[in-house]
């Protein structure tokens, strides 16, 4: 009975937010990308290099802003990467992305150990400014990440730039035979995602905490991926999904179960990730060009 | 050069070059202003690929062109778009889940900064709608429409933009009958505003209904151009073709024996499990062609898909000889002597990225000779290969060449060799000669005869009606899943199947009953 | 239409061939290159790096035994990403499947305390390979049953095995104060190449003594490894089963056409994919640390992905693709102590993903110009 009492408690639900916002931005990310027909499984990666980037830009001058600064510049190099391969050269997208993460990985922990010399967590630094409602910590991230999902949505489905992404996420040759420069907005979709992904690992590393431990995105990019997917690509769907695994993570990380140990606990996002994708919420169909590099005239 | 100021167009000596092949070699083309022109030529003669570098999607390898007697290069659609070229292409340029309206103004959006202004175009998009009488439902996504307004809206997209030149890729493949009488009196609308109209085809009595001209593509070549008027379809056949062409199939009168297949009141449902099949029976008895008369989207695809095996049965029986193969599944079918010729040649009936050898035994790999107890037999399959080869006179570089290196026909020769090398007593072919060259087609058309005479019952379905007609020796109409009539085919024609296949039994003017 | 016959014969699969290896060999030393640029960055002298490099997997007999040593579990886990490739299923679930492998044979190592060592050897590794079997075989089902993303379910998988074996498993079975189970029996064992000169039998062999090294640690995994990827080869183009895979990996619906059933093939190859990925742990638990031990796993299961990508993902392929990574990760230690981070490993990995994937387009442009220069 305390259990569920716990579970239902207003400090768990809003330490869901707060769980939630890398989640989020990175679902916001995964959308655009795939919107315009470009798989990112690389999120996680990039999630990660944003972190550390965060950490590192707040390490030079004390100011947390210039981590975040830097988490969209390691975003926007890293969706540069994907982007290059992926759009220009036309090379197997899930392949790229899962270079992307190990690229990340190897990145994050060889400049630990150049920049700080350390070998797991890099010194503590400034955070990022944060309000206290009801005992859970908001970090500005938080809101930026709550204000996005409205504007996202108004993006995608009430501007000419959000009308035109899609299309040349369903039919690009459609779009291509109108004049739109498909691979351009392509290209551009990718970077944004990687934006937004970097900004989820600045959340991970300053907005909820103070340093970068090696490995914390933890998968994460991943859950946001199956956010996106139970949302079905849109971005009021992912955010409610977003916070369904949000959640669940609050749940993992503050309630004791009786009769589960601990450990296990961790695993309920991963578990709950997989019971979703085995479809027992509901089929999900992705944009219909999503996945294929888009040559002119090829079709 | 002439620069007569009646031309609207003139695509001087171009080629168009691709790996393998040379779609386009020093074609010219010339088009008055405000006239109907019909590009014809074979399937692969070359009339989309030179349409495709007028529009800016491909890049010529040489030539000029000149639009309204001015030199102009094109480099990407938007410079067509610009110069007053609009084009509808074979398959439809449309996105699925985006209504009619976001279809039409994809790329010329009228808005303030990046906001879409929905309501003017809205309002565009009626006025287009109504000055020209295209029919559209402008909210309606395009999913959910049919294929006529879909059609429609091509049209209106390029009308937005201020096509004065319109091309038409293939326009009447989906349509019946009575809808091709319709584009055409909209072809005739458009004239009477000033436009002038190209359209691709390969179906002679629409080019002699319609055209002021008529310029003939053969071998990535330009034979002739013709005054319409001037010519009979044998005479434009010969120059497609580069020889005296039979129209009309030979074939003796069929001698059916004992029932083979049945059909009786199939339910099947599509990808959104909605009924496309609702109630079908038939029967086809061995030495006899069943035609499947029909405009495509009917339920032709989710029947074959039932028949053979690849699609859930949701009621009704099937049988082969008397045996009840409703829950067999696609191997078990094929190995009841049913073969099958798909209607996607390149999504289901071949392994693209296999090579001629083991796409030869695909469906029967696991069969002596091709493979004994789990094990492939590469020599037995390497004989079998080039016996089919020599036997089919498949063209394309040899048994050891990937599938997607081989031209449409060979690739539907492929198949066809695959499945008559197997003998089958039941045969269902499915759109056999869809997209391949008249020599290729002149060849399939023989084989299935040569099945039927041989005793073999066959299924055939095409939208192609000239091909049902001549092909099949009794004729089943299937509009909105379900058969409408079934008849001889000796004693009806296409005016009647054409009224069928919309649904109606009957003239709607009550006029003569089209024999 | 005018065709130019592009003969395609035995001369042109050995050319397609050497296009492969040349795209491969092309990739790796452009990312050792870019990998001076990082070496740069840690103040060393990138000829002191790449040599400690070289000398670390190449410099002796002990130290080329040990890049085999470290090829064995690359191997597999490239075998775990390659043969579901080849089925159109991306596996990046071989770091679960690896430690789910690791554990069971670990834990079956130790368990049976009486049993003859060519029972409980052979038994422990099925046991191991099972294990990783039906963590494969589970995204490999729900593929085919639901649709669902494997690449998605994969990875959550991982994540899952990590908690159930090294959170949770090691935390109650551990018996001291080292972060595994206990040690196994000797009966379960697989034998290390630096045992032979003792060893009853194979010390009788002629050159037995050239394995005295104690630094020498390759053991009989890698024998197993190399048999897997024969037979994985096997399977792959000589017997309908592989036939099927492949058919369904270019297109899985000609191949349901052809009566074959896609989602019995995703099962299967994502289940033998399972099976050598827990071959992977198994050798390394029964092997390498004679216990489940916390991080045995090293990354095997991500860099299987390059392994399998520079050798083309081919059996046989995959195998010179192992031994290259084991080089680079036996060179790695070396160049620790030289003074570079050994995660430059894992960012020249990265890199050599990155160029071979785009080296692709590489091998189309020029299969286009070759077809272009035929017409004219």
């Amino acid at each position: 009975m305390d259990t569920i009492k716990e579970m239902l408690s207003l400090s768990l639900i809003l330490a869901s937010f707060r769980f939630a916002t890398p989640l989020i931005l990175a679902a916001l990310g995964g959308i655009f990308s795939e919107r315009s027909g470009v798989i990112n499984i690389a999120l996680e990666g990039m999630m990660l290099f944003g972190a550390f980037a965060a950490a590192y830009g707040s390490s030079i001058n004390g100011n947390p802003w210039t981590g975040v600064l830097f988490a969209i510049i390691a975003g926007l190099m890293f969706g540069a990467i994907h982007a290059l391969v992926c759009v220009v050269f036309k090379a197997d997208q899930i392949v790229v992305g899962t270079g992307i993460n190990i690229f990340a990985t190897g990145l994050t922990i060889f400049l630990l150990q150049v920049l700080f010399n350390v070998k797991g967590t890099s010194p503590m630094v400034a955070r990022l400014p944060f309000m206290r409602i009801f005992d859970v910590r908001f970090s500005v991230l938080t809101y930026v990440a709550l204000i996005l999902v409205p504007i996202v949505w108004y993006f995608f489905f009430k501007t000419s730039w959000g009308l035109r992404i899609r299309s040349i996420g369903e039919h690009p040759a459609a779009a291509d035979t109108l004049g739109v420069k498909v691979n351009r907005w392509r290209f551009i979709s990718v970077l944004m995602s990687g934006v937004l992904a970097g900004l989820a690992g600045a959340h991970l590393s300053i907005g909820d905490g103070s340093a970068f431990v090696r490995e914390m995105s933890a998968g994460r990019g991943f859950i946001a991926l199956a956010a996106m997917i139970f949302g079905k690509w849109h971005p009021v769907g992912a955010f409610g999904a977003a916070m369904l695994f949000g959640y669940a993570e609050a749940v993992a990380v503050r309630v004791d179960f009786p009769f589960i140990p601990s450990e296990l606990i961790s695993a309920i996002p991963y578990i709950l990730t997989i019971v979703i994708l085995a479809g027992f919420f509901g089929k999900s169909t992705p944009p219909a060009a999503d996945g294929e590099p888009y040559t002119k005239g090829e079709n | 050069m002439s620069r007569e100021e009646n031309y609207i167009l003139e695509m001087n000596n171009i080629t168009k070059l691709f790996p393998g092949v040379k779609a386009n070699d020093n074609v010219n083309f010339s088009v008055k202003k405000g006239e109907i022109h019909a590009l014809v030529g074979e399937n692969g003669a070359g009339k989309t690929t030179l349409m495709k570098v007028l529009y800016g999607l491909y890049d010529k390898d040489n030539g000029e062109i000149f639009y309204n007697g001015e030199k102009v290069n094109l480099k990407g659609p938007q410079d067509a778009i610009d110069l007053g070229i609009g084009m509808v292409h074979q398959h439809f340029m449309l996105v699925d889940p985006l209504t009619v309206t976001e279809n039409i103004v994809l790329g010329n959006e009228p808005r303030s900064g990046i906001i879409l202004n929905q309501k003017k175009a809205k309002d565009k998009v009626k006025e287009i709608s109504e000055k020209y009488g295209l029919y559209v439902d402008p909210e309606a996504e395009i999913r959910d429409i049919s294929v006529g307004m879909q059609q429609r809206a091509e049209i209106i997209k390029t009308l937005y933009r201020g096509a004065e030149l319109l091309i038409f890729d293939e326009p009447t493949a989906v349509l019946t009958p009575q809808e091709i009488d319709e584009l055409f009196e909209i072809f005739k609308s458009l004239k009477e505003q000033g436009k002038t109209i190209v359209f691709i085809t390969h179906k002679l009595q629409e080019v002699k209904a319609i055209s002021d001209r008529i310029t003939v593509l053969r071998n990535g070549k330009s034979v002739d151009t013709v005054d319409t008027e001037d010519v009979t379809e044998e005479d434009v056949a010969e120059l497609m073709v580069g020889r005296q062409v039979l129209l009309e199939v030979e074939k003796t009168k069929a001698n059916p024996g004992k029932k083979i297949f049945e059909v009786n009141n199939l339910k099947v449902s599509d990808n959104r499990d909605i009924p496309a099949v609702r109630g079908v029976s038939l029967t086809v008895r061995k030495g006899e062609i069943l035609g499947i008369a029909g405009v495509e989207g009917n339920g032709q695809t989710e029947l074959v898909e039932a028949l053979t095996g690849i699609r859930k049965i949701e009621s009704g029986k099937v049988k082969v000889r008397d045996k009840d193969i409703t829950k067999f599944d696609a191997r078990e079918i094929k190995r009841e002597s049913v073969a099958h010729i798909p209607e996607d040649r390149q999504k289901r009936g071949l392994i693209m990225d296999f090579n001629l050898q083991e796409n030869v035994i695909l469906g029967y790999h696991d069969l002596e000779p091709f493979s004994r107890n789990g094990i492939m037999k590469y020599n037995n399959i390497a004989d079998y290969t080039q016996k089919l080869i020599d036997e089919f006179d498949i063209r394309g570089g040899g048994m050891e060449a990937k599938a997607k290196n081989l031209s449409g026909g060979n690739q539907q020769k492929l198949i066809v060799a695959r499945e008559f090398s197997q003998d089958p007593e039941f045969l269902i072919a499915s759109q056999p000669t869809r997209g391949v060259d008249v020599g290729s087609i002149e060849f399939i058309h023989k084989q299935i005869i040569e099945r039927r005479d041989n005793g073999a019952g066959v299924l055939l379905l095409s939208a192609d009606l000239s091909e049902v007609l001549s092909l099949s020796d009794r004729i089943a109409v299937i509009f909105e899943g379900e058969i409408v009539d079934v008849l001889d085919a000796s004693e009806t024609d296409e005016r009647e199947l054409g009224k069928l296949m919309t649904g109606s039994t009957i003239d709607a003017g009550g006029e003569d009953s089209g024999k | 239409m005018l065709e130019v016959k592009i003969v395609e014969n035995r001369w042109d699969h050995i050319k397609s061939m050497m296009t492969n290896f040349g795209i491969s060999l092309l990739s790796i030393v452009v990312a050792l290159i870019f990998g001076i640029f990082f070496i740069l960055l840690t103040d060393q002298s990138p000829v002191t790096a790449y040599q400690a490099l070289y000398h670390g997997a190449f410099g002796s007999f002990s130290n080329i035994l040990n890049t085999l040593w470290r090829s064995t579990p690359l191997i597999l886990t490239g075998l775990a990403f390659a043969l579901p490739f080849r089925a159109g299923l991306i596996n990046i679930g071989a770091e679960g499947q690896l430690l789910m492998g690791g554990f069971a044979a670990g834990v079956a190592g130790y368990v049976f305390t009486s049993l003859p060592g060519f029972i409980h050897l052979p038994l422990a590794i099925l046991i191991g390979m099972l294990a990783g079997a039906l963590w494969g075989g589970l995204p490999g089902l729900l593929k085919a049953k639901f649709g669902s993303n494997e690449v998605i379910t994969t990875i959550m998988l991982n994540h899952i095995a990590i908690a159930l074996t090294i959170n949770y498993g090691i935390n109650k079975l551990r018996t001291s104060s080292r972060m595994a189970t206990p040690e196994i029996e000797p009966s379960a064992a697989l034998l290390r190449f630096k045992e032979i000169p003792k060893h009853p039998i194979w010390g009788k062999l002629p050159f037995a003594d050239i394995f005295t090294n104690p630094g020498i640690r390759l053991h009989m995994n890698f024998v197993l490894a190399i048999i897997a990827a024969i037979i994985l080869w096997y399977i792959l183009f000589k017997t309908t089963l592989g036939y099927e895979m492949r058919a369904v990996g270019f297109n899985s619906d000609g191949a349901e056409y052809g009566g074959i059933k896609p989602g019995k093939s995703m099962f299967i190859t994502m289940f033998l994919g399972g099976a050598v990925a827990g071959l992977a742990g198994a050798g390394e638990a029964l092997g390498t640390h004679l216990s489940f031990m916390s991080g045995m796993d090293a990354g095997y299961g991500f860099t299987g992905i390059a392994v399998a990508l520079i050798g083309q993902t081919h059996p046989i392929g995959v195998i010179f693709g192992g031994l290259l990574f084991g080089a680079l990760n036996q060179g790695g230690l070396e160049m620790q102590f030289a003074g570079v981070p050994s995660e430059i490993v894992n960012i020249i990995q990265a890199l050599v993903i990155f160029f071979v994937a785009s080296l692709q387009i590489l091998k189309m442009y020029l299969r286009k110009r070759k077809e272009k220069e035929g017409v004219e």
